[in-house]
Order: C-alpha cells, then structure tokens, then sequence
C-alpha cells in the first residue's frame, strides 16, 4: 500500500492503494468516478480512455504508481455542463446505442481534435479506430467528430 | 379516432387513491451519485397522481412513463414511452421516462429478445396511453358539467370548445386518478401522430455523454463487495479441489470458496442456459484485488466429460451433411427427381464458426440477500424468468424478491442468460453483504452460451430456360438444427426439401443477434446469387421471378410460408430503385445484393466495394426495410446501421475456435471485431410507408448483409466466399 495524490480533472485527489492498481479502478473503486469503463482490461478496446496531460491513454493498463503529477482528465472532467463540442456532436448525431463504449470513444475524439482540430475523413477514422464498438455506431461516430471539429 | 375495446385486464391498472393523496416521487433515484440538477427538481411535481401502472400525472402537467422492457441498446427506452405519450397526446418535452422494474402484476413481456418489444407492446401501450387520456376527459367533463365527448386534447391540455374551457393535464389528473377505468377508448389513426414517426433523441443520451453511473457495472453501494468467479477453464471439466491460502491471505480479500450455484434440484428455466453448477468464489473490496487473488489461486479442475476441438465439430457436422435424416424438416414434390431432369445443378457448403457476444459491458450484477429479501440490480435480459430461478435457488418467496434492470451495455442475447445474476445473489446470500459480481473479458468470452458453428449445403436445380425446379438444403449446427423450413424459397419452387441436424456438444450455445438468421440468411442469399448466375439472369429479377410464383401460385398451403412475398419483393424492389441497379458494376465499383425476412420485418441490401489485396473497402450500404410503422426514424437507422456494421464484422472477422475444450480465443487481442476504419463509408436507409403495425429492429438488418458482401466481395475478386470469417478464407476463382 502507498499513498498517491493524483490530478483529476483540476482537482487534487489523495489514494492509499496498492502501487499497481491501474487508474481505471482508482478512478471506478476507490473515487466513484464510474463513467470511464472497463471493456476488456489489455488496452484493447479503448472503453477506458482518459487523457493524461491531454493525450489520449488506455486507464486500464497504467498504474497509479506511473502517474506522478501528471493531469488527468476523465469523462467527468471533459466539461462543466456536458457542453463540449464533442459531447454536443454526440448529442446532436444521436451517437448512442447501448452507450456502454461512448466515454471511451468521447475521450478518443476530444484528445484527437485538441491536437488536430481539423481532421479530414482518413485521419478521424485512424484515431477512432483503436475504440471497439459493438452496437457498430461507427458512422455516427466519424459524423460527430466532423461536426465537433467545424464547430 | 378508432374506437376500441380496452383489451388490456383490468388488473393491468392499479389505480393507487392512496398514491394519488399524496407522496412526492423523484425519478431517477437509484443510484445516489446520479442526482438531479436543481433546474430538474424545481421542474418536478410536487405530487404524481398514477393513472395505471404504466404513467403518472404530475400536478403541473409534467408526465412519468414507465418503460417496462430492458434496454440494452434497440433504444426502446425511447421508443416504447414515445408510444405511449402520443396516445396520451403530450408534449414529448414534458415526459420523464423511467426504467420499470421487474412487476408481473402490471407488465407482460419484459423481457429483451427477438425483435419483440415493439411488436408486441404496440397496443397494450396505445391502449396505455389512449385509457389515461380518457380519464383525463372524464375528469373534465366532470369538472366542467359537460359532455365528455366535446373535449378535445392536445399537447398536455383539455379544451372544450362551446365553454371556452382549458385546463393542463396536471389540472385534472388527482379527479382522473378517481375514476373507473373505461371499458372502451378511442385511439389516434396514423394521420394524427405527432410523435410516433418522428426523430426523437435518446432520452439517456446526455447521460451517456458526461458518464453519469447507468449501467451495471456503476453500482456503488454502502459497505458493498466485489466479487469474482473462476468458472472451470475448459468445457468438459468440473470443480475439484483448490489451495486458497496465499489468495485468502492478499490484501483486501474477505473470501475465497467454491460455490455451487445450482443445486441438483435447482428447478432451472430455459434463461439458465449455459449455467456452471459449480465455480470459485472470490470476495473483496476492490476488483483490482479479486484480480490479483485469482491470480494466485490454486484450482485443481478434473474432467467431467469430453474436451471437445473445433477439428471434431468440422469432422461431426461434416458427417452430418453427409447423412439423410430420418424425415424432412419440409417436403414438397419429388427434389431426387427434379434433379435428375434439371438442366443445371449449382451445389455448395457455406460454413460458420461459434462466435461469442462480447457486450462491451462484461457480465455483472449487485445483489444483496439477507434473510429478509432478495435485491438484484443489474443488466439482465429476462428478468421474469431470473426471479424464477431465484425462488428455487435461494428457496425465497418471489414476493420477498425485487429485481430492478439498468441499462445494459449491450445485450446481443448474451443476457438472456443471467446465470451471472444467480451466482451473484447465491454469493451474497453466503456472504450475507451486498456484492457486486464482475467478469473480466476472459470470463465472459470463455464462459459459453455462444453463437453455434454451422454448416450447411445447398443443391439447386435449373431448367433449360433457367428456372429453379428444385431446391435441397440440408443444414447443422452444435446444438442447434439451423434450417427454418418455411422461409423463403419455400412456396416459391415446385421440388423442396429442407432437412436439419443438430450435433449435441457440451460446448453452451444459446441465442446471438438474429439467432441462426445470422448464419443461414448469408449462405442462402450468397447461393441464390450462384443459382441466379448459373441461370443467367439477374439476381433481382430471379428472386422477383420466385416472389411472383409464391403470390399468385404458391407451392403447398401458404398459410406454411413463413413470409409474405409482397412485402418481401417491395423491399427488394426500393432497393433496386433507390441504388439504382443495373445488374452490373457502379463506377467501378463491384455491387452484391441480397434479402431477408427475420423477426417479422423485411430488409433488402445493396452494397458496393472494392478489394485492395485481402482487405474490402465498402463505399455504400443502400438498405430498404419494411417494419410497417416506423416509430422513431432516427433510431431506427441507428439500429440499421449497427446491425449492417455488427453483420459485416462478423462475416468478415470474428471467430471462436476450440482445443480441447477451451477457447482459443480469450480476448480483444486475439478475438477481432470490426473496428471503425473497417465499417462502410455510408449506409443508407429507406423505409416501406404502409402503415402496418410496427414490428422491430434490433436483428433483421444484420442477417441479409452478409450476403451482400458475400456476392460483392465476388463480383470484385472472381472468388465465392463461402467460409466465414472471410477474411480467413481462401477461395479459389470460380469458372
């Protein structure tokens, strides 16, 4: 067990765990932050992303230990009101079916047009392409990224 | 207006006076991190009069329906209140909808399967919303001392026109909460909608995308604990024994123990599919601790019965192509000798492998059993047939057991067995805690209840002019026989023969997405492409050609065919305008077609791709569907477009196979789904406009459009495709 303190989504937040925890479960178990997911726990579906100062990361393998002070941004933290453009893209494709993937995928795209904010067609679909969706909401997803990134 | 009997029983309405005095409900209060904002609160009610079990009136008009089915992405979460509010003839900005938990005494049928809950709620909801809005009329009436039939609605308010009198809903609603339910109501003809037919947002979707807690696996409880299993690592094996010493003693862990989750006597019901009896549990406080202790487990498992391979299925099912079953599934004529005089004869085997459901969310589900009463909390599909489980496991009275479902991050008939939620309630009633029972992927993906593998051969027999005279398919799968008998082209070919065969595994297979329809419809619409070819006609105009013949002279009784061929060829027929089909390439790029009927609704596709070495690019999906009414337009393409995604991933890319027992396949890096660089580049939807009653659209996208890609990945390459996933499959060029 050791103590942490980490950022999160501006606020300084204080952990006494096991130093291998990965930060998907500090954030799930021990912070009751739920809306970043567990899919598949190998970094392999994306249902976990955060942004670790502003780049897109897979919470489900990185363990608090690796953190240091780096910034961590989760769902929660993305906008005050839900009001990103990113979140109001979703919102405004009607993105969702089960919603399960859809922070993962949010955090993908957000960390993507904060980077390039004017992506053409090929490179939203490289980005999005490591986040798994099984309803298969594809399309919707590379129209809200389009729109996000003209808004 | 329609008039009609209230056909729904009388019990259907629980008309709760006591209720209606008093009593502020908040909705949405299940989870305590998921709170309302103040604009929400200042918003709600100060007192809800219920009106039947389905919705309740505020006193400022503001209206709570219940969704009564699961909701794990066919968006009837939406879909099913949008009916309601439109025979209750509100504004949609003024409904709160709530998640209804399990309650057999007010809703039939909650339960998540088969493209059903549109189908079948269809009148019990209007009827739902139709009787309410009576009320509410007679209330007025009442008030006003006027006839009841000079009151008109609208968005929410109460009109009578001579009087000059209005009044809100919320104005009338405790006088309506006090009458007799009517025996007959009036409901809206489909000229009239308002609501119904229009693009409606998903009413979680702001939830969705700021990560409030909805599903599941967000449960936090006081004082809950998490737990695992470790379910035997092969099929065929069983519990033994286990050294748990250094597991017990990890930090954070309060238990580790076998666990037999159905007793010998358990009365199981057919939800139960796939059940372990017996497994290893593992309770702690956090789940990065129960994994790290299953880790460190020690299990010894035996074998219990045959560690089967994915080489004995091919070799079992091959065997069982080769072989007559003692009687036809279907017979029509005389197939033997149809062939012997058929010009031309097309024959081959289409073949599939078991596929897991991989729901983004994996299993779990909260329980707490005390001595008192059972609460379950969680994403199930079946949730009725899950209290009857329970009442036999836990030996407890259904009444002391409450079963609330969350949104599920997906379903694809995975939940319909929630032997997950048995083994969480059994669990907590041991440890006499609230726990949270979670899968890891590798759980869930070897855990069973999959897609069967299937095989299947098709032989097709052509005259001289090239029309079909005879038609033999012979069908198998692992527990599962795969032929429907009836469907399509039965009725439409003078010589039939279906036969089936089901090879009995102890590898658990259960209900996938479009059950069998998710292999059999892309091997029967890629062979129609072969017999259409062999014929030397178009493929559209060879299946109008048996369309026609199953209309105006159907072979057999047609009250036997399961489809009915004028909706079938109208689908065929929108796509082939709406995609402009000429038979031949579009602009280089190399088109396939194909049509199904599933789940009781009709859809036809063309798709154009072209193959750049081994990997197709699809630029277009033209996709016509006729599911009679279309309640909300925009999710509905949604479902059409996530299930034209989910079938071409499949087809293309996803396989489980078998050594000795286990998968070899236990996760995302070894088990491919389709991913976003992969999809089409647009899909395209068009509806039939012909005002039957609606039917649903969770499945019936998915099966045709491997067919599609089938006869357009041929079209580009030369090659038949006959061996999914395709992507692994090798076909030499044909002719």
């Amino acid at each position: 067990m050791a103590t942490f303190t980490l950022n999160i989504n501006g606020k300084k937040q204080e952990v006494d765990l096991d130093p291998s925890t990965p930060i998907l479960w500090v954030l799930r178990d021990h912070l009751n932050m739920v809306g970043t997911k567990f899919g598949c726990g190998i970094a392999q579906c994306g249902a976990c992303t955060i942004h670790l100062d502003g780049t897109a990361t897979r919470s489900c393998i990185l363990p608090v230990s690796s953190i240091g002070d780096k910034n961590i941004t989760t769902i929660e933290g993305l906008s005050e009101n839900g009001d990103h453009p990113v979140q109001k893209a979703w919102l405004e494709v009607d993105v969702p079916q089960c919603g399960y993937c859809q922070a993962g995928q949010i955090m993908t795209a957000s960390a993507l047009l904060e980077k390039n904010p004017n992506p053409t067609d090929e490179e939203i679909e490289t980005a999005m392409n490591g986040n798994i969706c099984r309803c298969g909401t594809y399309l919707r997803i590379r129209k809200a990224v389009k729109i996000a990134s003209e808004s | 207006m329609t008039l009609v009997k209230t056909k729904i029983g009388r019990r259907s309405f629980i008309r709760n006076t006591g209720l209606a005095s008093g009593g502020l409900v908040l909705g949405f209060n299940w989870l305590a991190s998921c709170k309302m904002t103040p604009e929400q609160v200042n918003a709600m009610p100060k007192e809800w009069f219920e009106l039947n079990g389905f919705l309740k009136v505020g006193d400022n008009g503001m209206v709570t329906i219940m969704s009564p089915n699961p909701e794990i992405g066919q968006n009837v979460k939406t879909a099913m209140p949008m009916i309601v509010a439109e025979e209750l003839d509100v504004a949609w900005k003024d409904v709160i909808v709530e998640q209804a938990p399990l309650n057999t005494d007010i809703f039939t049928r909650q339960l998540a399967g088969g493209s059903q809950s549109i189908r079948q709620g269809w009148e019990s909801l209007r009827m739902t919303g139709a009787t309410a809005r009576q009320m509410l009329k007679e209330a007025a009436a009442q008030t006003w001392q006027v006839p009841v039939d000079e009151i008109t609605t609208g968005e929410g308010m109460l009109h009578h026109a001579a009087s000059d009198k209005s009044a809100g809903y919320g104005e009338m609603a405790s006088i309506a909460a006090g009458l007799e339910v009517p025996e007959e109501v009036s409901v809206k003809e489909i000229s009239e909608f308002k609501i119904v037919g229009t693009d409606r947002k998903n009413v979680d979707g702001p939830k969705i995308v700021t990560g409030k807690p909805l599903f599941g696996l967000d449960i936090q409880r006081e004082g809950m604990l998490t737990a695992m299993i470790v379910h035997p690592p092969a099929f065929g094996m069983k519990y033994k024994s286990m050294d748990a010493a250094a597991a017990k003693a990890m930090p954070g862990i309060k238990d580790v123990f076998p666990v037999v989750v159905y007793p010998e006597d358990a009365e199981k019901q057919w939800s139960d599919g796939g059940a372990i009896a017996e497994q290893v549990a593992i309770v702690g406080n956090s789940t990065w601790e129960c994994m790290q202790a299953k880790k460190a487990l020690d299990i010894e498992w035996e074998e219990a019965s045959t560690l089967e391979s994915s080489a004995y299925h091919d070799e079992a099912l091959n065997q069982l192509l080769d072989t007559a079953p003692k009687e036809a599934a279907r017979k029509d004529g005389d197939v033997d000798k149809a062939f012997k005089s058929a010009a031309k004869i097309v024959e081959s085997v289409y073949t599939a492998p078991f596929l897991a459901h991989n729901t983004m969310e994996p299993m779990n589900f909260f329980a707490h059993v005390t001595s008192e009463k059972a609460e379950l909390l969680g994403p199930i599909q079946t949730p009725e047939f899950l209290e009857k489980t329970l009442v036999s496991v836990l030996g407890m009275p259904a009444e002391k057991i409450d079963i609330m479902m969350t949104r599920m991050g997906g379903g694809f008939g995975r939940r319909l067995y929630g032997t997950f939620a048995v083994e969480a309630a059994v669990i907590s009633q041991r440890m006499q805690a609230p726990i949270k029972l979670v899968y890891t992927r590798e759980d869930d993906m070897t855990q069973g209840t999959y897609r069967p593998s299937y095989k299947v051969r098709y032989k097709a027999g052509l005259d001289d002019k090239g029309n079909l005279i005879a038609w033999h398919v012979r069908g198998a799968g692992t527990n599962d026989d795969l032929i429907f008998e009836n469907r399509f082209p039965a009725g439409a070919v003078d010589n039939y023969l279906a036969e089936k065969h089901s090879l009995q595994t102890n590898v658990t297979t259960g209900a996938w997405r479009a059950p069998r329809s998710n292999f059999i419809a892309g091997a029967e619409q890629a062979f129609m492409d072969e017999v259409a070819e062999a014929a030397g006609k178009d493929p559209i105009a060879f299946r109008l050609e048996l369309f026609d013949r199953a209309i105006t002279n159907p072979v057999g009784d047609p009250k036997n065919n399961d489809y009915d061929p004028e909706r079938y060829a109208g689908v065929l027929k929108l796509v082939r305008e709406k995609s402009g089909w000429t038979g031949g390439d579009n602009n280089g790029k190399s088109r396939g077609v194909s049509a199904y009927y599933c789940h009781n609704s009709y859809v036809a596709q063309v798709m154009d791709l072209t193959v750049d070495g081994d990997k197709p690019n699809i630029d277009k999906v033209w996709c016509a569907v006729d599911c009679g009414i279309v309640i909300n337009p925009l999710s509905a393409k949604n479902q059409i477009e996530g299930g034209i995604v989910d079938g071409i991933g499949h087809a293309t890319y996803s396989a489980l196979s078998f050594s000795n027992g286990q998968s070899d396949q236990k996760n995302f890096d070894t088990y491919r789904l389709i991913r976003n660089m992969e999809a089409p580049k647009e899909i395209e939807s068009f509806f039939v406009d012909n005002g039957i009653d609606p039917t649903g659209l969770g499945e019936p996208s998915l099966p045709p459009i491997m067919g599609a890609l089938a006869n357009a990945l041929y079209r580009a390459t030369g090659r038949r495709y006959y061996h999914q996933p395709f992507i692994n499959d090798k076909p030499p060029l044909v002719g």
